[in-house]
C-alpha cells in the first residue's frame, strides 16, 4: 500500500540545495570491487571508451595496469596527464598532478586506486580528496575502489583476512558518490586468472593464492562488497521514496551516542555505531568526556582519542567532547539534553575486582539510563596501566616522597617513645595514625601504603609491650594495622582525586580566561572588519606560536595584510592560504591537507563565508600538539570569524541607512532645484524680457528698479547653489579641514565683507575681546557657516533690528554668538532648524533650508557644538562654541 | 599712456565673453578674444597686450598653463577669472605669476576696479615712477620716511608691522598670498608659519582701522591672502 504525503519542506529544501550542488559539481562514478584483480581499471577504461565515442573529452590522470597487458592495451587512444614527480628523503615517487588536471578541465577524467596515499609534499594527504577537489570543480571522475578500503569495514576486514589495511576512505565518499557500479568476478574465475598471471606476476601469484586470496577470504570479501552495494542501493531506493512522498514505514525518531573513549579499541566501537545508525537511519553522535585524569595522559594517548573522533566525523558523525569527571553521569546529561536514544559503549573487559573497585561506565549507566537503550560492545582488554602515568616525573617524587614518608613515620616513633610510659598503646596508635594522614594528604597512594607498614612496624616494636620486639602478643594489633592502613589509602585517594578535580577546574578555568580575553579584544578591537593585531597577540602568547592573518581582497584572493601578525607567512605559502580560503577547510603543518608546509592554515569561517585566513606557526615543536590546544583554536577562530562578520553587517546596516539618507537629501534637493532655483530665475528672466521688450515705456527709475531686481535675484541664486553645492561636499564625505591659526575678529570680518550689503540698513555690533587665543580651523568653511548664520538673521530680521556679534573664553574654546531681533523660534523649532530642507515658518522663505544645516556639519567637523535659543528680549541667538588647542603657536617679537 | 590700452579675453564661455566685451566697450577699453589656451597664447605673444582677463577652466588646457607661457616672455598684467571654492587654484595662479583674481560670479565695479589697479601698477613700474606716499583713506603712507599717519596722528609701527604694511602698500590693489607675505617679511624659511601672517595684521588693523572687525582697507581674501585697498 502506497499512500502519497506531503514531502517534509526541510528535507526538501535539502535536496534542492543537494541538487543545485550537483549541478555545478562534477560527477562521480566509483568502480567498486571485493578484491584486486576484478578487473575494474579494465571496467573502468571500457566505460570511458564509450564516453569518448559519446564525443566526452577524456583524460587519464591515474591508471594502474600493474603490467596487465588486457588492460594496457585500452589505455591506447587516451590522453595521459604526466605524473608529477616528487622527490621524498631520496625516493622519487611519481603522484597524480591534480593541479594540472584542474588546468585542463577535461569532461572526464581516470582516477584509479581511490585510496591511495599520496607523498607527503602534494597538496591533500590522501587521492581521495584529490578527487573531491575534481569534483567541486566540475570535472566528472571515474575512480576505483575496492571494499577493504572502507572505513567503516576496515576492521571487520582485518578480522577475516588478518590483514590490517592502512589506506581508507571514508564511506560518506561511497555513499556521495554519483554511481557506484559493482565489478563482480566468480571466485573460481579470480583464481583461475591469478594462476594464469592476469593479476599478479607468476611467482607473487602463488605467495598472494595462499594469504590474501584465500577461498574463504575471497567469499567474505565478495559478500561484503555485495552487501555494502546493496545497501547503497537501499539508499537510493530510499532517496526515490523521499523525492517522491512515498513513506513505507514511520521514520524511528532514532539518536545515537558512541562513547569515545582513550582506548585503540575506540576505533571499533566508532565503525560499529555508524553501523548501526545506518541501519536505524538515525543521526550520531560522538562523544568523549575529558576527565582531569585523561589530561594527564601521554601524548600518543591523546593523539588516539583526536583520531578516533577524527574517524567518527569522517564517518558522519557530530563530535562533541564533555568535561567532566564522573563519565557515566556527564555521558547521561548529554544524552539526554540531546535526546539520545541509544548509548553505545566499549564493555570494559579488565579483572573483576578492579571493575568493583572503581565501578564500571556500563553498570553506572545501566542503573541510571532511565529510557535510554544502552548497547556494550565488547573489546579488547584496556591495557591502560601503561596509558596513565602515575605522576609526571615519578623518580624525583619518589624520592622526595619516600624522604618525607621516613621522616614523618621517624617522628611519630620518636614521640610515641616519649610518651609510651605516658599513654595506652590505643591511644599511642592515634599518634601514628596522624602520621599516615599526613603523608596521604600530601602523597600519593603508594607512600601511604609505606607510611602504614611503617607505622605499624615502628608502633609493634617500640610501643607494645614487651617493647624493642616484633612479637605481637595480641591479635587486636592486626586490626589497628588494618585500620591505619585503610584510612591511609581511603585519604590518599580521596585528596588525589580532588587535587586533580581542582587542577582541571583551574585548567579549565584558564581556558575559559583565555576565551573571555580574547572575546573581550574582538570586542575592543575598533576595525573588527579586519581584525587588528591585539586578539591575535593573545593567540600567540597562549598557544606559543606566530600568527598572520591573510584577508581577501575585492577579487577574492587573500594577502597578507602588512600590520596584521607576527610573521611573514611565507610567499610560497600563499596558494595553500587561497586553497584553505576557497574550500573552508584547514590546511597545512598538522593536517591532511599539503602537510608539508611549515605554517597551519585555519579559515577564518563565518555563517555565510570565509573571511579570511589565520596562519599559524609553531614556536617549538610541541606547541599545538595537544587536542584541546586544536580545539580552542577552532573556537578562536570561529569567534574571530563571527565578530568579522557582525562588523561586516552592522557596516552593510550603515550603509542602507546612509543610503536611505542620501534618498532622503536627493529628493530634498530635488525640490529644492526645482522650486527654489526657479524662483530666482524666473524674476531674472522676467525682468530682463520687460526690459528688452518695454525698454520704451519704462523710464528711468522703473528700469532702475527691475536691475536691481535682476541683480538681486542673481545674488540669492548664486548663494543657493553655493550652499548645494557645501551641502553635497559636506554629505559626500569628502570635506576635509584644512586647519590654519587664526584669530575669530578676521573671520567675523571677511564674513561681514562678503555679506556686503545684505546686512543693510540692520546696524552690526561687535564685540570681540582684543586678548582671544586664537583659533585652529578651516577659515574657508567657518566663514562659511557665519555668514549662513548672518544670511539667516539678516532674513528674519526687520531693516531697523539690530544684529550683535560677541565673542568670549569658555570651556577651553571660544564662545561666539549672533544675536538678531527678529520674531525668535516658535517653541520646539530650536531643535529642527538643523534639519535639511527645514524652512522657518516666520521667515520670507526665500532659503533651501540648507544653511543652517550646513553651519551645524562644519561646527562639528571642528569638534565644536552649536545651538540655537530665543532671546529673553525677542529675537534669536546663536552659539557657536569652537575649542581651542591648549598649546598656542609661537609667534616670534610679538609683543 | 598713449594708448587706450589693450586688453585680451581669453575665456571659452561666449555669454561672459559677451558681457565682458560689452563692459570693457562701455569704459572705452580696446580688447580681443580668444576661446582656448592656445589661442590665448598665441594672441597674447602676437598682440603684446596691456592686460590679459585669463579664465582658468578652459577646454584645450590648464589655464595655469597659459600663465606659464606667458610669464616666460612678458610680464603683462594677468587677472585670473576663477569659481569661488577654488582657492587652491588661485594661490597657484597668483605664486605663478598672475597678478590678481576676480571670483565669479562678480560685478563690474569689482572687475573694472581689478582691471584699473593692476594697469596703474604696470604702468608705475613700466615708467619707474615708484611713489613714496600712499594715500588710502584717512591713511597716509610715507615709505621713505618711514611715517604712518591715520587721520593726521602719527602712528607708531614695530619694525615687522611696518615691513608687512610696506609689501602691502608697494601691491596696492593687488591680492598677495600668504606665502609671498612671509617670505617677504619673515623669509623664506617662515613661508608656512600662517599664524605670524594672521596675529602681525590683526595688530596692524588694531593700529590702522576704525573698526577692526569690519576693516575697509586691509582685507581678507580667505584661503588666499591679503589686499590693501586704495579706493
Amino acid at each position: 500500500m502506497v499512500e502519497p504525503h506531503r514531502p517534509d519542506p526541510d528535507a526538501l529544501l535539502e535536496r534542492m540545495k543537494h541538487e543545485a550542488n550537483q549541478g555545478s559539481r562534477g560527477r562521480l562514478k566509483i568502480f567498486f570491487g571485493a578484491s584486486p584483480g576484478v578487473g575494474k581499471t579494465y571496467a573502468m577504461l571500457q566505460a570511458a571508451h564509450l564516453e569518448r565515442k559519446a564525443g566526452v573529452e577524456v583524460l587519464v590522470g591515474v591508471v594502474e595496469t600493474h603490467g596487465r597487458a588486457e588492460t594496457e592495451s585500452l589505455l591506447e587512444g587516451f590522453d595521459i596527464l604526466p605524473r608529477k614527480r616528487i622527490d621524498h628523503r631520496g625516493m622519487a615517487l611519481d603522484e597524480f598532478d591534480l593541479d594540472a588536471a584542474l588546468a585542463l578541465r577535461p569532461g572526464l577524467i581516470l582516477v584509479d586506486e581511490l585510496a591511495h596515499t599520496n607523498a607527503p609534499s602534494c597538496r591533500h594527504r590522501k587521492r581521495w580528496q584529490d578527487v573531491l577537489e575534481l569534483v567541486d570543480a566540475g570535472i566528472n571522475v571515474y575512480t576505483t575502489v575496492n571494499v577493504q578500503h572502507l572505513d567503516s569495514l576496515n576492521d571487520v576486514i582485518a578480522q577475516i583476512t588478518g590483514v590490517v589495511v592502512r589506506e581508507t576512505i571514508p564511506d560518506s565518499i561511497l555513499d556521495e558518490a554519483g554511481d557506484i557500479e559493482l565489478i563482480d568476478l566468480p571466485i573460481d574465475e579470480l583464481h583461475r586468472r591469478i594462476q594464469e598471471g592476469k593479476v599478479y606476476l607468476p611467482q607473487q601469484a602463488k605467495l598472494a593464492m595462499e594469504s590474501f586470496f584465500r577461498t574463504g577470504n575471497l567469499i567474505a570479501l565478495r559478500e561484503l562488497a555485495l552487501r555494502r552495494t546493496a545497501d547503497r542501493v537501499e539508499t537510493q531506493m530510499d532517496a526515490y521514496r523521499g523525492r517522491h512522498a512515498i513513506r513505507s514505514s514511520w521514520p524511528v525518531n532514532e539518536r545515537l551516542m558512541v562513547s569515545v573513549g582513550p582506548s585503540p579499541f575506540s576505533a571499533k566501537l566508532i565503525r560499529s555505531a555508524k553501523r548501526m545508525a545506518d541501519r536505524l537511519d538515525a543521526p550520531w553522535i560522538a562523544a568523549f568526556v575529558e576527565t582531569s585524569r585523561y589530561r594527564k595522559a601521554k601524548p600518543e594517548v591523546r593523539q588516539r582519542v583526536l583520531a578516533s573522533m577524527r574517524i567518527a566525523s569522517e564517518l558522519g558523525a557530530e563530535t562533541v567532547t564533555l568535561a567532566g569527571e564522573d563519565v557515566a553521569a556527564t555521558l547521561l546529561t548529554y544524552a539526554s539534553s540531546r535526546n539520545v536514544t541509544k548509548i553505545v559503549l566499549g564493555k570494559q573487559t579488565g579483572p573483576l575486582w578492579k571493575r568493583v573497585w572503581r565501578g564500571s561506565v556500563v553498570d553506572e549507566l545501566l542503573g541510571n539510563s532511565g529510557d535510554i537503550g544502552i548497547i556494550a560492545i565488547s573489546g579488547e582488554p584496556e591495557n591502560l596501566a601503561n596509558d596513565w602515568p602515575a605522576g609526571t616525573a615519578p623518580g624525583a617524587i619518589a624520592w622526595r616522597g619516600s624522604i618525607f614518608t621516613l621522616a614523618t613515620v621517624l617522628t611519630c616513633t620518636v614521640l610515641s617513645i616519649g610518651l609510651r610510659d605516658a599513654l595506652d598503646p590505643v591511644n599511642l596508635v592515634m599518634v601514628f595514625l596522624l602520621g599516615v594522614l599526613a603523608v596521604a594528604i600530601h602523597l600519593n597512594r603508594t607512600q601511604s601504603f609505606l607510611a602504614s607498614i611503617l607505622s605499624v612496624a615502628a608502633f609493634d616494636y617500640f610501643c607494645v609491650p614487651p617493647y624493642n620486639t616484633f612479637v605481637v602478643s595480641d591479635y587486636e594489633y592486626i586490626l589497628t594495622f588494618i585500620v591505619i592502613l585503610t584510612v591511609g589509602l581511603l585519604v590518599s585517594t580521596l585528596t588525589g582525586r580532588l587535587r586533580l578535580q581542582a587542577n582541571s577546574a583551574v585548567e579549565r578555568e584558564a581556558r575559559t580566561h583565555l576565551l573571555y580575553r580574547f572575546v573581550q579584544a574582538l570586542a575592543d578591537e575598533r576595525h573588527p572588519r579586519e581584525l587588528g593585531d591585539h586578539p591575535w597577540r593573545i593567540v600567540s602568547e597562549a598557544f606559543q606560536v606566530d600568527t598572520a592573518i591573510l584577508l581577501p581582497d575585492q577579487d577574492g584572493k587573500v594577502t597578507q595584510q602588512a600590520d596584521l601578525g607576527s610573521f611573514t607567512a611565507p610567499e610560497t605559502e600563499l596558494g595553500i592560504a587561497q586553497w584553505v580560503f576557497d574550500h573552508g577547510q584547514k590546511a597545512g603543518e598538522g593536517t591532511d591537507t599539503l602537510s608539508g608546509a611549515k605554517a597551519l592554515y585555519m579559515p577564518l569561517r563565518g555563517a555565510r563565508q570565509a573571511l579570511g585566513v589565520l596562519a599559524i606557526r609553531p614556536r617549538s615543536s610541541d606547541a599545538l600538539t595537544t587536542p584541546e590546544q586544536q580545539h580552542l583554536l577552532e573556537v578562536f577562530c570561529s569567534q574571530a570569524a563571527l565578530s568579522m562578520e557582525r562588523a561586516q553587517a552592522t557596516e552593510e546596516a550603515q550603509t542602507a541607512k546612509l543610503r536611505a539618507e542620501t534618498e532622503r537629501m536627493r529628493s530634498g534637493l530635488l525640490s529644492a532645484v526645482s522650486h527654489d532655483l526657479r524662483t530666482p530665475l524666473a524674476t531674472i528672466t522676467g525682468a530682463a524680457s520687460s526690459l528688452r521688450a518695454q525698454r520704451q515705456h519704462l523710464d528711468t527709475p522703473a528700469q532702475l528698479g527691475l536691475i536691481e531686481c535682476i541683480e538681486q535675484e542673481a545674488e540669492r541664486l548664486a548663494r543657493l547653489v553655493n550652499n548645494l553645492l557645501e551641502i553635497t561636499r559636506i554629505e559626500s564625505g569628502s570635506i576635509e579641514l584644512k586647519r590654519e591659526w587664526i584669530p575669530l575678529e578676521e573671520i567675523v570680518g571677511s564674513s561681514l565683507i562678503r555679506m556686503g550689503s545684505a546686512l543693510e540698513p540692520r546696524p552690526v555690533q561687535v564685540d570681540i575681546p582684543v586678548d582671544l587665543p586664537l583659533l585652529f580651523v578651516d577659515e574657508i568653511l567657518l566663514e562659511q557657516a557665519l555668514i549662513n548664520i548672518l544670511d539667516n538673521a539678516s532674513r528674519y530680521t526687520p531693516a531697523n533690528g539690530a544684529i550683535h556679534i560677541s565673542a568670549s573664553t569658555q570651556n577651553g574654546g571660544i564662545l561666539l554668538a549672533i544675536e538678531d531681533s527678529g520674531p525668535g523660534f516658535r517653541p520646539g523649532e530650536e531643535a529642527q532648524i538643523w534639519e535639511k530642507f527645514y524652512r522657518g515658518s516666520a521667515g520670507t522663505g526665500t532659503g533651501a533650508g540648507l544653511g543652517l544645516a550646513i553651519c551645524q556639519s562644519i561646527v562639528r567637523a571642528h569638534h565644536g557644538t552649536i545651538e540655537a535659543a530665543n532671546r529673553p528680549g525677542g529675537g534669536a541667538t546663536f552659539r557657536i562654541w569652537l575649542p581651542v588647542p591648549p598649546q598656542q603657536p609661537e609667534i616670534p617679537d610679538h609683543a | 599712456m598713449l594708448n587706450t590700452p589693450e586688453i585680451l579675453i581669453v575665456e571659452d564661455d561666449a555669454q561672459i565673453r559677451r558681457f565682458l566685451r560689452t563692459t570693457l566697450a562701455a569704459e572705452k577699453l580696446r580688447y580681443h578674444e580668444a576661446v582656448s589656451a592656445a589661442e590665448g597664447i598665441a594672441q597674447a605673444k602676437a598682440r603684446q597686450p596691456d592686460l590679459i582677463l585669463l579664465d582658468l577652466g578652459l577646454p584645450d588646457a590648464d589655464g595655469l598653463d597659459v600663465i606659464r607661457a606667458v610669464r616666460e616672455t612678458s610680464q603683462t598684467p594677468i587677472i585670473v577669472l576663477s569659481a569661488r571654492g577654488q582657492e587652491a587654484d588661485k594661490v597657484t595662479a597668483l605664486d605663478l605669476g598672475a597678478d590678481d583674481f576676480v571670483s565669479k560670479p562678480f560685478g563690474v565695479g569689482e572687475l573694472l576696479a581689478r582691471i584699473r589697479a593692476a594697469l596703474r601698477r604696470s604702468a608705475t613700474i613700466r615708467d619707474g615712477a615708484v611713489g613714496t606716499v600712499y594715500q588710502a583713506g584717512t591713511i597716509t603712507i610715507n615709505l621713505e620716511a618711514r611715517t604712518i599717519r591715520v587721520a593726521g596722528q602719527e602712528v607708531h609701527l614695530t619694525p615687522i608691522e611696518f615691513r608687512l604694511l610696506e609689501t602691502l602698500v608697494r601691491n596696492a590693489g593687488r591680492v598677495v598670498t600668504q606665502r609671498q607675505l612671509l617670505i617677504e617679511v619673515w623669509g623664506p624659511q617662515h613661508s608656512e608659519q600662517g599664524q605670524y601672517l594672521r596675529v602681525y595684521m590683526a595688530q596692524l588693523r588694531r593700529k590702522l582701522e576704525a573698526d577692526p572687525a569690519r576693516p575697509r582697507y586691509l582685507l581678507t581674501e580667505p584661503g588666499v591672502g591679503y589686499r590693501l585697498t586704495t579706493e
